[in-house]
């Protein structure tokens, strides 16, 4: 009875295009953002803040980024990984070349590197569809990959092309490199995660989001329509890469401290990927319920047998979790192909018609 | 500038023109590794023409026939029965694959399907690896890894068996998929399920069918692949390199897959010998993707499939 | 409506030929459409009526021949090019956005109507906002001509056949077109579904003064609502008259009762 739209007559358009047109919804979401920015940073442990909540942001950013890609424009890519190292070099680049200018800065002009080399990678998409587009976009990763590896160039003829994050500030506030705090660099995760969803969500609510559905819906009734496959299509290329090459900077600015190029090999790509089918194909809360998932399953299956008093070798614990991880994936596509979100969305209309089943 | 110029356009072909004897070893490189690909091509093939599942676990099931091999040849088993329970786990992952990932997915879109075998591909990593180990194993099947000189021209014999062997394979499969009345109407279930099930043939049996030819084809890439590089988890890598060919010959296509795996094969060594020491070497990994894609958008139709216009 | 058709036609196909392959499925077919017209083609199964509609709107590009539209040649164009002439249709196997809402799908129509501007959009601010607001006012009324309003949020793809055909119909109409192609508006439909599609073209037609080109097997819907027809066989055009007088003809018996060609 307490949750629903009864009683909130839409008074204008408005109001029912706002992204979260009942009441109780606004204010769930806004408390969880104001606890999501107070909460952890006075209360979660160094470990929650580094090995979970982090690289969960972070990969939430990503999958936001591919979701725009392959669930709303209905491009399968599997070169999120290139792109993403796209964004860690280009930012490495930046800030030794400018030290002094703002790291956030950095980040969005690695993005816009980032979405440049997405939409050269992104050409193809015009003349080849599906699978066939898959595997091209596997060119894209394994060449960035190599490119980085091989010129030594990208990491300041560093060896084997290893990157490391240099300290840098934001109002004062260190929030890279080997002396930010992880509460810092939690928080500068989550500002940029917070603005980025917002922004992707207004984005697929619009005009864009529209023609990126219709491609992915159906091409040719699109284009009768007046949509324009390739600069749709680009557009979808350019804006995904955007997101995972800031993704992929902040994944070694404020996550790993220093990688190489295989912190962004195929596995990555594919990681990325899960994400955003588990959490559900064109949907941006699905996107995070899908790196939150991702994340702490295998956080889950590394401690569970801990929890239990077992001790097993940690090659067998590998393998084990390699095989859960595989299972639950096929799993979860039995049980709800269109993911953590549709269930989220089940579960809503379920409580909005609680305590009368219809 | 014309430095430049020199050494893309000119160097390499003097290089090839300087010494054919190494010419014809790089080509003969290239079609050994070409033929690998077309092997576990063909593997994707087969699955993707008959359910319409792009199968990535197909690596990983190259990985885990060559571990079970090895794993009983380790414990004593003689190579034939080894090959022969070999054949009969394929077999078995076949039925155990269309009981629990294919059956349950019918009729979802193939993206999940796509989904669901790189779930099956982790599993199978996971459960090779724990029930045979996973240290780096040698294969012995008994060829010699010796080369001999024919003309100066330096070959492998155990290349030269894995190549002839891979030919072998590749001409009776497709020959089944031409010639036979099963191999027929496998064919026919990927154009049509309805047509399929029309001519008596559960859909079912169809899958476990193409899942085991699959198996099978995955057994003599492991042997092949790890006889020369010993089994270890890179052999589940091979998948990846087979791609192109795909995009290449196209997903459907048995001949294609033959052809366009020589192509890459060739094309690869090619480039990475005469071109590749211009920009630092290792372009392997990405070169037959490029050299696909170039051709693809030359002829987006592939290899062998014919222009159609899309029916509006 | 019957007027004599003005010296202007609103669309001119002039000898069109399409083919595939060996395959010639329009063969030099000229036609002309008056603004404010109501225009069936109609013929046998195979006839290239179908075809003809995806050269008109650009999907395939004719072999020989030109079309020209408001007097100005557009025989080359691509599909996006000719829905900004002011061309919009349907499709005769329904190709609505399955994914997207009843309102995405007609919002989606309102494309070439919007101005982009990608930061306001990023931002859902100032004249983004208005934009977006003005053009669901503007589908609110579509929506409310065809009767629509309870599926408003439904996915497409959950439809039942007939609404589609109309949530497809309301698509096209939200670009206001000044030419609406339709494809077999009413085939798979019931009496009462028929009946409901044939006052909202005729509505259309009168209200918002579209000129109506359409596919349609239905003899008797052809009668009640065309100005004029066309017939095709095995892609030739075989007649041009008024309703009354195709009933009579010849060629066209001949056709539909399948007397051999010579
Ligand atoms: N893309 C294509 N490639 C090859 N042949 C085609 C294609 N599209 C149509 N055809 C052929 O062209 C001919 C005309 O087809 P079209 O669809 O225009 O007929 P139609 O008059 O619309 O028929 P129907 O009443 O069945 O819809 C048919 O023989 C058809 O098979
Ligand atoms: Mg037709």
């Amino acid at each position: 009875m307490i949750y629903r739209e009864a009683g909130q007559f839409k008074t204008s358009y408005a109001s029912d295009q706002a992204i979260f047109p009942i009441a109780q919804d606004r204010a769930v979401v806004l408390l969880a953002l104001a606890a999501a920015f107070v909460g952890p940073p006075l209360l979660a442990s160094e470990y929650w803040l580094q090995a979970i909540l982090i690289p969960l942001l972070i990969y939430s950013l990503a999958a936001i980024g591919l979701n725009l890609l392959t669930g709303y424009a209905g491009q399968l890519s599997l070169g999120t990984g290139g792109f993403m190292a796209v964004g860690a070099y280009a930012a490495f680049k930046l800030t030794t070349a400018f030290p002094q200018v703002s790291i956030v800065l950095v980040f969005l002009l690695s993005g816009l590197v980032a979405a440049g080399v997405g939409l050269v990678f992104g050409i193809p998409s015009l003349r080849i569809k599906g699978f066939y587009l898959a595997v091209a976009t596997l060119a894209s990763q394994f060449f960035l990959v190599w490119l980085f590896n091989k010129v030594a160039w990208f990491s300041n003829y560093a060896s084997s092309g290893t990157i490391t994050a240099p300290d840098r500030a934001v109002l004062g506030v260190t929030v890279t490199g080997p002396s930010a705090t992880a509460s810092a660099r939690y928080l500068t995760a989550l500002a940029l995660v917070t603005v980025f969803a917002l922004v992707a969500k207004n984005l697929v609510r619009g005009r864009v989001g529209r023609s990126w559905m219709a491609i992915r819906d159906r091409d040719i009734a699109a284009e009768i329509i007046g949509v324009r496959p390739l600069r749709t299509k680009l557009l979808a290329f350019g804006i995904s890469s955007f997101y995972c090459g800031v993704a992929g900077a902040e994944l070694v600015f404020l996550y790993l401290g220093s990688a190489e190029t295989q912190a962004f090999d195929i596995g990555l790509s594919f990681l990325i990927l899960f994400m955003v089918i588990i959490g559900g194909r064109g949907s941006i809360l699905g996107s995070v319920l899908g790196a939150v998932f991702i994340v702490l399953v295998p956080i889950f299956l590394t401690n569970a047998p801990h929890a239990l008093g077992l001790r097993l070798p940690v090659a067998l614990q590998k393998q084990i979790e390699l095989m859960v991880f595989g299972g639950l994936i096929v799993f979860f596509l039995i049980v709800e192909p269109r993911g953590l979100a549709r269930l989220w969305q089940i579960t809503k209309e379920k409580l909005r018609l609680w305590p009368f089943p219809h | 500038m014309t430095d430049l110029l020199y050494l893309v356009a000119v160097a390499p072909f003097t290089d090839m023109a300087g010494s054919p004897a190494f010419l014809v070893e790089v080509l003969l490189g290239g079609v050994f590794a070409g033929l690998m690909y077309s092997l576990v091509a063909l593997g994707f093939v087969l699955i993707f023409k008959a359910s319409g599942v792009f199968n990535f676990a197909q690596g990983v099931m190259v990985l885990f026939a060559a571990l079970t091999l090895v794993g009983l040849l380790e414990r004593g088993v003689p190579v034939v029965v080894a090959l022969a329970l070999t054949t009969a786990v394929m077999v078995a992952l076949a039925f155990a694959i269309e009981r629990l990932v294919l059956r349950p997915l019918v009729n979802q879109e193939h993206i999940i399907l796509f989904m669901a075998t790189i779930g099956l591909n982790f599993f199978l990593e996971g459960f090779g690896e724990m029930v045979w180990g996973a240290n780096v194993k040698r294969l012995d099947i008994g060829i010699p890894d010796r080369s001999f000189i024919v003309r100066g021209v330096q070959i492998n014999q155990l290349e030269l068996t894995a190549a002839l062997t891979a030919a072998v394979l590749v001409t009776v499969l497709a020959l089944f998929f031409q010639k036979t009345r099963i191999g027929r109407a496998l064919r026919a279930v990927a154009d049509d399920h309805e047509a399929a099930l029309s001519i008596g043939i559960p859909l079912k049996t169809i899958w476990v069918v193409v899942w085991s030819v699959a198996g099978v084809v995955a057994i003599v890439a492991g042997v092949m692949w790890g006889a020369k590089s010993g089994v270890q988890f890179s052999l589940s890598l091979i998948a990846l390199k087979a791609l192109p060919v795909l995009i290449l010959g196209g997903f459907e296509s048995v001949p294609g897959a033959i052809v366009g795996g020589l192509i890459i094969g060739v094309g690869e060594k090619v480039g990475e010998v005469y071109w590749g020491p211009l920009v630092g070497g290792a372009i392997e990994n990405w070169f037959a993707y490029v050299l696909a894609l170039a051709f693809l958008l030359a002829r987006p139709q592939g290899l062998f499939g014919e222009k159609i216009i899309e029916r509006v | 409506m019957s007027q004599p058709a003005p010296a202007r036609p609103l669309l001119e196909v002039d000898g069109v030929s399409v083919r595939f392959g060996a395959l010639v499925a329009v063969n030099r077919v000229s036609l002309a459409i008056a603004p404010g017209e109501i225009l069936a083609i109609i013929g046998p199964n195979g006839a290239g009526k179908t075809t003809l509609l995806n050269a008109i709107s650009g999907f395939y590009h004719p072999y020989e021949g030109r079309i020209a539209f408001d007097s100005t040649d557009r025989t080359m164009l691509s599909p996006p090019d000719v829905a900004a002439l002011g061309i919009a249709r349907t499709f005769q196997n329904v190709a609505l956005f399955k994914g997207m809402t009843v309102l995405d799908n007609i919002m989606t129509g309102r494309l070439l109507k919007m101005r982009g501007n990608f930061l306001l959009e990023a931002l859902y601010w100032g004249p983004a906002r208005r934009q977006e607001l003005e053009h669901r006012a503007f589908v609110e009324r579509i929506i409310d001509f065809l009767e629509i309003q309870a599926i408003r949020k439904t996915p497409a793809g959950r439809l039942p056949y007939g609404l589609q055909k109309r949530v497809e119909l309301a698509r096209a109409l939200a670009a206001e077109p000044k030419l609406l192609l339709l494809d077999e508006p009413m085939a798979g439909m019931n009496v009462e579904e028929k009946e409901d599609m044939c006052r909202f073209v005729l509505d259309t037609n009168q209200e918002f003064g579209t000129t109506i080109a359409l596919i349609e097997h239905d003899m008797g819907v052809v009668m009640d609502i065309s100005d004029r027809v066309v017939v095709l066989d095995y892609g030739r055009k075989i007649a041009d008259g008024a309703p009354e007088h195709i009933r009579k003809d010849q060629a066209v018996l001949d056709a539909y009762l399948g007397v051999a060609h010579d």
